[in-house]
């Protein structure tokens, strides 16, 4: 069982194997010991191997024998994921308007479904545009996502143009005063020049109904991904005003390091986590406890 | 945006030892720049650790070949390491049974139902008569997904009854000995692999099955979890192989290192493109060199050698010798290219070309340019001087051209003409492809 599940369920074991070890080094005086151990742990969380260093750096210049070197631990990497805040979605304007997007398979569609599940029972009327008309039954996926939710679906179908669909939904979302629009988008491998083109397009036409919309663009990045995903973040940014990201899967055995990679090179926050498949399983981004659950080792 | 590891290597070498050789001394920081650049490549931290073990014995170990560049001599070694670990040798399908069945598993989205459609369609191209299996009963629409797939390739998908995965399969095999189907690709759902209730779901299906093939399906972007999750499917269900997804990205796929070297089992097939036919067999040693971020120069050879038909491109040499080249030559040689597959996936192949050149832009322009040929008489084709004002105007209506770009296109003619003319016998084509029209 994942430490995400067990904190989801109440029933939080503490994991010590490997702080022994930090710890059995560090009494006995052997300090590069304990760093090779935090360097391990920390690649092994798919960090990258830059910002591994940075924080073992920091470690370092920060730990005295006598201290204990994984509460100092912590702090660095809660430090670093405070460095960039994630701000509270504030409906300046109705209908809000947020965009997610990502590479192929890193779960889009089915966080779509979780965010119109959490908006709806905020009270919130929310309609999903099925933008992602690439995808064979991608649209019958959104479709039975929204009949759970009761969120209202716009679609033209498969094979239709992702920029048109936008469009209508958020020019619905205006005419009925609705007061949010969640657009879905074909996944997208980020070194494809077209498609990334195609990515802007349906941004600017959503910005041609209302000026700022969408007003959050979320990345949906996969808690496997290894170095790769900052590169993801890194072209959608070129592209696209990338404003949070979305890390899912974390039910699983992954920990999702390379979100330290993004908020430290390209300063974009971590605004939601994934923690299962039920419609339920979204859940805001907390820096302390997903440091927890990184520093876990079964 | 990385500095290639020969690079890297280049500069360790000759910081160190200003002396070109392998020493003992400097080896150590060669190592460390191995041990980087794997670690960048998304190999598991313990599969480098004792890969670099091993690299570290050979090398030392080594005699100092003086024709080599000490880098270059140490990068074989890895290069060579890498490829024993990937396998010699290409790993194909073993469907001995009638019919046979391969089962595909793996995490959530990492491209099952897409590979699932490939490799069927891939085994129809080779004469056999496939069934799809739709058994993801979970992700909402996962059966939508394979059956519209099946009727865009024209493979039949048995979805049962639609609810019980079990059910389904056996369904599926029914269907196959009534309809003498001799291969069955079942799709199964995608599933953690510390879900106990999902592995004995899919241990159960296996049982059924009693399939020729389980091929794990493994995302090419993955990090360092990716061998959790192989040894956990290994354990529970004795893979067969892999299929390594999404390898048309940016991903440099240690990935592939890491499975093959905890699980001991082979890397199958690797998925390359969204369409249909962006399945291909394995190679090992064109991986090896991504891997390290060297650029695939034998891929990339490989690809033309297997695309361009060999009897027209000495057809075509020929003409251009005679300076007899013409606009319908022109027109085969962009079909050529086309073949080759997308030029974004070639230039990756590539070391050294940043892998965020636009190249969209010409692909549009080839489509242009033939449109633009396709709307000539074959007089004209065969001797453009005859094309005047109004036939431009007409070839541009007749392309959804202007006459504009009716012109470009004859200019570009033009100037390839005189290109290959200087080219003479051993024109270096590669070097002269951005002179040309896309």
């Amino acid at each position: 069982m994942s430490l995400f599940s067990q904190i989801k369920d109440g029933l939080r074991k503490s994991r010590e194997s490997v702080f022994k070890r930090i710890r059995d080094a560090l009494s006995g005086g052997d300090l590069s010991a304990a760093i090779e151990e935090v360097e391990e742990l920390l690649i092994l969380s798919d960090m990258g191997m830059e910002t591994v260093e940075s924080v073992v750096d920091t470690l370092r210049s920060r730990t005295k024998r006598s201290d204990n070197a994984v509460q100092v631990l912590k702090e660095i990497l809660v430090e670093h994921l405070k460095e960039v805040e994630t701000s509270e979605t504030i409906f300046s304007e109705l209908p809000h308007v947020i965009s997610v997007v990502g590479v192929n398979g890193t779960g889009k569609t089915t966080t779509i479904g979780k965010l119109s599940k959490m908006y709806s029972s905020l009270g919130k009327s929310v309609v999903v545009a099925s933008g992602d008309t690439f995808r064979a039954a991608a649209v019958e996926q959104l479709k039975h996502w929204c009949e759970q939710t009761g969120a209202e679906f716009i679609s033209q179908g498969h094979g239709a143009d992702a920029a048109s669909v936008a469009f209508d939904a958020v020019n619905h979302a205006l005419s009925k005063k609705k007061d949010l629009v969640i657009i879905d988008t074909a996944g997208r491998l980020h070194t494809r020049h077209n498609l990334m083109e195609e990515l802007k397009k349906i941004h600017r036409v959503v910005a041609r109904l209302i000026e700022d919309a969408p007003h959050e663009v979320l990345l949906v990045i996969d808690a496997n991904t290894g170095q790769n995903g900052l590169m993801q973040a890194r072209k959608f940014l070129d592209a696209v005003r990338v404003t949070g990201i979305i890390l899912t899967k974390l039910d699983g055995t992954a920990k999702g390091g390379i979100v330290f990679a993004i908020s430290r090179e390209l300063g974009i926050p971590v605004k939601y986590i994934g923690i299962g498949e039920k419609l339920e399983d979204l859940r805001p981004f907390d820096p302390e406890m997903f440091v927890e659950a990184l520093l876990s080792t079964d | 945006m990385f500095e290639s590891l020969q690079e890297k290597l280049g500069r360790a070498f000759r910081i160190l030892s200003g002396k070109g050789r392998i020493t003992e001394k400097n080896i150590e920081e060669a190592v460390r720049m191995v041990k980087l650049s794997l670690l960048e490549a998304d190999v598991n931290y313990k599969v480098v650790k004792e890969f670099i073990n091993r690299v570290l014995e050979k090398a030392v170990g080594e005699e100092v070949l003086r024709s080599f560049s000490p880098d270059q001599q140490f990068i074989k070694i890895v290069r060579d390491e890498l490829i024993s670990v990937l396998g010699e040798k290409i790993s194909r399908l073993e469907l001995q049974s009638n019919p046979s069945k391969v089962v595909l598993v793996g995490l959530q989205g990492t491209g099952k139902t897409t590979s699932c459609a490939k490799l069927a369609y891939r085994l129809k191209s080779q004469g056999k008569k496939p069934l799809l299996v739709a058994a993801d009963v979970y992700r909402p629409a996962a059966i939508d997904q394979l059956e519209q797939l099946g009727k865009q390739i024209g493979i039949p998908v048995c979805s049962g009854d639609r609810k019980n995965p079990l059910g389904i399969i056996r369904q599926g095999i029914e269907d196959a000995t009534r309809n003498v189907n001799d291969v069955i690709v079942f799709d199964t759902a995608g599933r953690l692999h510390v879900d106990e209730d999902m592995m004995s779901e899919v241990r159960e299906i296996v049982k059924i099955v009693k399939p020729d093939e389980v091929l794990m399906v493994v995302d090419s972007m993955m990090g360092q979890d990716a061998v959790t999750s192989a040894n956990k499917f290994n354990d529970a269900l004795e893979l067969s192989g892999f299929i390594v997804t999404k390898l048309d990205g940016d991903a440099r796929g240690g990935v592939i290192l890491s499975i093959r070297h905890v699980t001991g089992k082979p890397v199958k097939f690797v998925g390359i493109s969204e369409k249909v036919d962006g399945l291909e067999v394995f190679h090992p040693d064109r991986v090896a060199g991504r891997i390290l971020g060297m650029g695939d120069v034998l891929g990339l050879v490989n690809k033309i050698q297997e695309r361009v038909d060999a009897d027209k491109a000495k057809e075509l040499e020929e003409k251009f010798m005679k300076n007899k080249f013409d606009l319908e030559d022109f027109l085969a040689q962009l079909q050529e290219i086309k073949k080759m597959g997308s030029i974004a996936d070639l230039l990756e192949m590539v070391p050294g070309v940043p892998k965020d050149v636009d190249v969209g832009g010409g692909e549009k322009n080839i489509a242009k340019t033939e449109a633009i040929i396709n709307s000539m008489t074959k007089v004209e084709r065969r001797n453009p001087r005859v094309i005047d004002y109004s036939r431009k105007q007409r070839i541009a209506k007749g392309s959804g051209t202007t006459v504009v770009e009716v012109n470009r296109v004859l200019k570009s003619f033009d100037q390839m003409k005189v290109m290959f003319k200087k080219m003479g016998k051993k024109g270096k084509l590669l070097k002269e492809l951005k002179g040309m029209p896309f």
